[in-house]
């Protein structure tokens, strides 16, 4: 018996498609339902911050309108109130923008350290140990920062001041240091220098090794390699490793609260005592705010979250694409 | 060494007259295609397997051998985006038709994968039981019984029976892929699948599988994939050469019985192949 | 099978080859690097002495950041162009990894030596209930606290684990284009500030629900932060599941549901149990939310459900606003308890993680 199977002949139709039926038990479509519903409550928890914060905080930003984000003061007890984040926006945003001055520059260098330099039986407990300061609660950070880093730093501060003082952010008009927007910077940048390392190894890992080995065997050195074949390579990547870092810089809360002496004035003088910090200001006056004092802060809430979220967001997006340009999809 | 062994006398309790002879059910595929998206596979494939026999299936890398086994037990529409057509008949009922559940048909269908997988969770004695806890099956005589006699048949019996307990993961390669037969044969297939499944054992332990193969085929239908046509020629009553080249979905070149296809091919394609002119 | 050895020459006049190491640093080199290193301690030593500059951290960075520059202006000299730069790269790369470290030795140190002053077997057992102003550190204790912590990190746990895992199960058990949008939005999630978390809660069970400040609120607020740690490393860990695994059960005809609960989560058991530890790790010191939820007291409320609750991050904090040396002692001895805990509950992840890949 031999049967030999050909093509079908001319005029025959091709093959039609078939629909595959896969009724599931209902046991595997109540299983689907349990998961997806519990993948979908991390939409639905997004969904109720926003709903919850802003009508407990409609009341409040009702009454002080547009002025909420432009006035300076905060005396929501006031009748009328008067209230507003400006000077707090403005500090938050300095603060976050030191803190990444500072964390890019050392946690990109540790990155290709990790990834480049080390030799291997260091690389594994390097990245433990900066993992490790992602692990230190806000908390310790901000009493390391009070106690410790700011005394430590006001002869620093007083030679920045004294020999760039012509640079408006170093200069200060009393010579007082400490409790500064500085300190705060220095200690944020030490928080978020875990992910921006962790994120922009992940991104130069994926460069391909024969690329790099290529860059070497055509007779560059080591940092030509980095300049014109990592670095290049991770841009995109180090931007949005450089935003999440800034997203969670905007929101850190309790070491700034404990740090900083906020005084609503908006100042680019970081080394003063001084400046502003959304989140920290919603800790400091929370325990203390009468009811209409509560509801501004949630309103001051509200305006971090659209924040915080908004830069998350697009650093999602840029890190993704700079993943998946790569042909790697996660 | 000798490894030319005749099987070894069975020295197990259970006598083999209780073994389900027999069992083994007709497959077949006609005018079967599958697709990957839009890339299509396999194209217009119709091929009879007679029941309790081998039919091994042969030909080139990326002739679609491993797909078609999938889509056999439905296990091609995991893959996203995947679709097929035609259709296949287990003693003449259609797999795919409507109602008939992924799950029914795989337990009939069964499959041995390329990379001997036991469960890294479970016992030995457990992996052999997972089919029944896995597809809630109830047994109906005692599982220790159940558990011998496929241990048994899947030749691991005596190098196992001390330790029952242990993990599987501790066995040999060759010894995992005879777990793994063990595990499949426990629901009582009535077709077992096998994608290459000496391709990642030793010459030894592949001369194990075979004998395995030989001693179950009374109990049920096999279909194995394989690249090695000296194990086709050794282990298969039927074989299929398939070929699908440039891009083009693979189909059937040849059918029969493997000793006519193998000494007298009618297909010059057949004849390339099998002489290792090409794949 | 023989084996014909070619014979070597002459085997006397061939020494036995030296290992040679390319990339070790030579002794030349290492002798270079350190007199490069010494002239920067002194310089240091002489600026300090000279100028009104002082302090052990002053003087650590000035010295650091002399190494740098000697070794550049050094290298320069002596190398090529190319070469130096290089050189000043591998500087530079290789210092801003010791700057990244430096700071958590600081930190653990400091903590541990403030904190040990402040520690008395008291403060495991006595609460700040009678507790005056006056009284010196070794009176009282954070018992209140600590059960508190347990209470609410422990509540917060029974949350977001499942529902964690749950996520992570969808996430990498059932991908498609809605998978995406999901892990997108876990993703931006993790980055909220935590004080918005308190805050939300806040708004919706102690004044919309008119529920009152409690440890279940505060367990709530933490289970926010938690969920997307959980989520997102109990997927990693579900990914390394290999799909071998998964296909053979679904061909011995388990449905899907039964391939998942008895097979894939039981082989990434211990992945599981590094998430959780991880989720735990990073809710255990969090204080911003815990202000608007559990509020805080000084005395034992065992009940989580029902009025004010303290917590260790919430004592540590109150205490050290606390302008009382007394007070700010206790705090840091809580500081050391809470910096204990979440280095334990690292390492035990970690340690859990790599038992994973060994297995």
């Amino acid at each position: 018996m031999l049967v030999a199977v050909t093509t079908l002949p001319d005029g025959v139709a091709a093959p039609v498609r078939r629909r595959i039926v896969a009724s599931p038990t209902r046991a595997d479509r109540a299983f689907q339902a349990l998961v997806i519903g519990a993948a979908w409550s991390v939409l639905a928890i997004l969904g109720l911050i926003f709903l919850f914060l802003f009508m407990e905080a409609w009341p409040a930003l009702h009454q002080a309108g547009w002025s909420f984000l432009v006035r300076f003061q905060w005396f929501p007890d006031l009748t009328p109130p008067v209230f507003g984040v400006a000077a707090l926006l403005v500090g938050t945003l300095v603060i976050a923008l030191v803190a990444l001055a500072i964390a890019l520059p050392v946690a990109v260098g540790s990155a290709l350290y990790v990834n480049e330099y080390a030799p291997r039986w260091l690389a594994r407990p390097l990245v433990t140990m900066i993992d490790l300061l992602a692990a230190i609660p806000s908390l310790i950070y901000g009493m390391w920062g009070l106690y410790w880093l700011s005394p430590r730093l006001n002869g620093t501060s007083r030679w920045l001041t004294d020999h760039l003082g012509f640079i408006p952010i170093f200069h200060t008009s009393r010579r007082v240091f400490g409790s500064s927007m500085f300190v705060c910077g220095i200690v944020v940048a030490l928080m978020i220098l875990p992910i921006i390392a962790s994120v922009t190894r992940e991104v130069f890992a994926q460069v391909p090794r024969t690329t790099c080995e290529g860059a070497l065997a055509l007779g560059g050195t080591r940092w030509g390699m980095v300049r014109r074949v990592i670095l290049p390579f991770g841009r995109s990547g180090m931007v949005g490793a450089a935003m999440l870092g800034l997203g969670r810089a905007l929101g850190e809360t309790i070491a700034v609260a404990l740090i900083l002496s906020i005084n609503f004035q908006i100042t680019p003088h970081i080394l003063e005592p001084g400046g502003g910090s959304v989140a920290a200001h919603i800790a400091n006056q929370f325990p203390e705010a009468g009811l209409a004092g509560r509801k501004a802060l949630v309103a001051a809430g509200l305006v971090l979250f659209v924040v915080t979220l908004i830069v998350n967001m697009v650093a999602r997006v840029v890190v993704n694409r700079s993943r998946s340009s790569r042909g790697l999809v996660d | 060494m000798n490894m030319t062994t005749t099987p070894a006398p069975p020295v197990s309790m259970i006598d083999p007259a209780v073994l389900p002879t027999g069992n083994g059910a007709t497959l077949e595929a006609r005018t079967v295609a599958a697709w990957f998206a839009e890339h299509q596979i396999l194209d217009d494939i119709s091929l009879a397997m007679p029941a309790n026999s081998v039919t091994a299936i042969i030909g080139p890398s990326g002739c679609g051998k491993s797909t078609f086994l999938r889509v056999l037990n439905r296990m091609h529409e995991l893959v996203p985006k995947s679709s097929l057509a035609g259709e296949v008949l287990l003693d003449g009922a259609d797999v795919y038709g409507i109602g008939v559940r992924p799950a029914e048909t795989r337990r009939h269908i069964g499959m041995v994968f390329q990379k001997p997988n036991p469960f890294p969770t479970m016992t030995i004695r457990e992996n052999v039981l997972s089919g029944l806890k896995l597809a809630g099956i109830k047994n109906e005589g005692s599982n220790d019984d159940l558990v011998e006699r496929c241990l048994d048949q899947a030749g691991l019996w005596r190098e196992v029976k001390d330790r029952l307990g242990s993990a599987g993961g501790a066995l040999s390669g060759g010894q995992q892929q005879r777990l793994c037969i063990a595990r499949a044969l426990a629901v009582s297939p009535r077709v077992l699948l096998m994608d290459e499944p000496c391709s990642a054992l030793d010459p030894t332990s592949t001369l194990r599988i075979e004998e395995t193969i030989r001693d179950i085929v009374g109990s049920v239908t096999i279909v194995i994939v394989t690249h090695n046509m000296q194990q086709a020629a050794r282990v298969s009553d039927y074989t299929a050469f398939f070929l699908g080249d440039e891009g083009r979905p693979g189909t059937v070149v040849e059918f029969g019985p493997t000793s006519e296809l193998f000494t007298a091919p009618n297909d010059p394609r057949t004849e390339d192949y099998i002489n290792g002119r090409f794949g | 099978m023989t084996v014909t050895t070619v014979p070597s020459p002459n085997p006397a006049s061939l020494p036995t080859p030296t290992r040679r190491r390319p990339q070790a640093i030579t002794p030349a080199e290492g002798v270079r690097i350190a007199g490069v290193a010494g002239v920067a301690v002194i310089l240091t030593a002489l600026v300090f002495l000279a100028t009104p500059l002082s302090g052990a951290f002053g003087s650590v960075v000035f010295a650091f950041a002399a190494f740098v520059a000697l070794e550049v202006v050094d290298v320069s000299l002596r190398l090529d162009p190319q070469a130096a730069k290089d050189r000043t790269a591998t500087i530079l790369i290789t210092g801003s990894a010791g700057v990244a470290l430096v700071p958590l030795g600081f930190i653990v140190w400091y903590v541990v030596s403030k904190g040990i002053g402040g520690m008395h077997p008291g403060f495991f057992t006595k609460t700040l209930e009678e507790v005056g102003p006056l009284d010196p550190a070794s009176a009282g204790g954070a018992e209140h606290a600590i059960i508190g912590s347990v209470e609410q990190v422990g509540l917060a746990s029974l949350i977001a684990t499942p529902l964690g895992i749950l996520t992570a199960v969808y996430l990498s058990e059932y991908p498609g284009r809605l998978t995406r949008v999901v892990r997108f939005f876990v993703d931006s999630m993790s980055g909220i500030p935590s004080v918005v978390a308190g805050l939300f809660i806040y708004t919706l069970w102690v004044v919309r629900l008119e529920k009152g400040f409690s440890g279940l609120a505060a367990a709530m607020a933490l289970s926010v932060l938690m969920l997307p740690t959980v989520a997102r490393t109990a997927e990693e860990m579900l990914k390394l599941v290999p799909d071998g695994l998964r296909e053979s059960s679904l061909a011995l005809g388990a449905p899907k549901w039964r391939t998942v609960t008895s097979i894939v989560l039981p082989t990434a058991r211990s992945g599981l149990i590094t998430a959780g530890i991880l989720g735990v790790a990073r809710i255990a010191g969090e204080t911003a939310p815990l202000l608007m939820t559990a509020f805080g007291t000084d005395s034992v409320n065992v009940n989580p459900t029902k009025g004010a609750q303290s917590s260790l991050p919430l004592f540590v904090y109150q205490r050290v606003r606390n302008a009382v040396p007394s007070q700010v002692a206790r705090g840091w001895a809580g500081a050391l308890v809470l910096i204990l805990l979440v280095l334990t509950l690292f390492t035990v992840a970690r340690l859990f993680g790599r038992v994973r890949k060994a297995a």
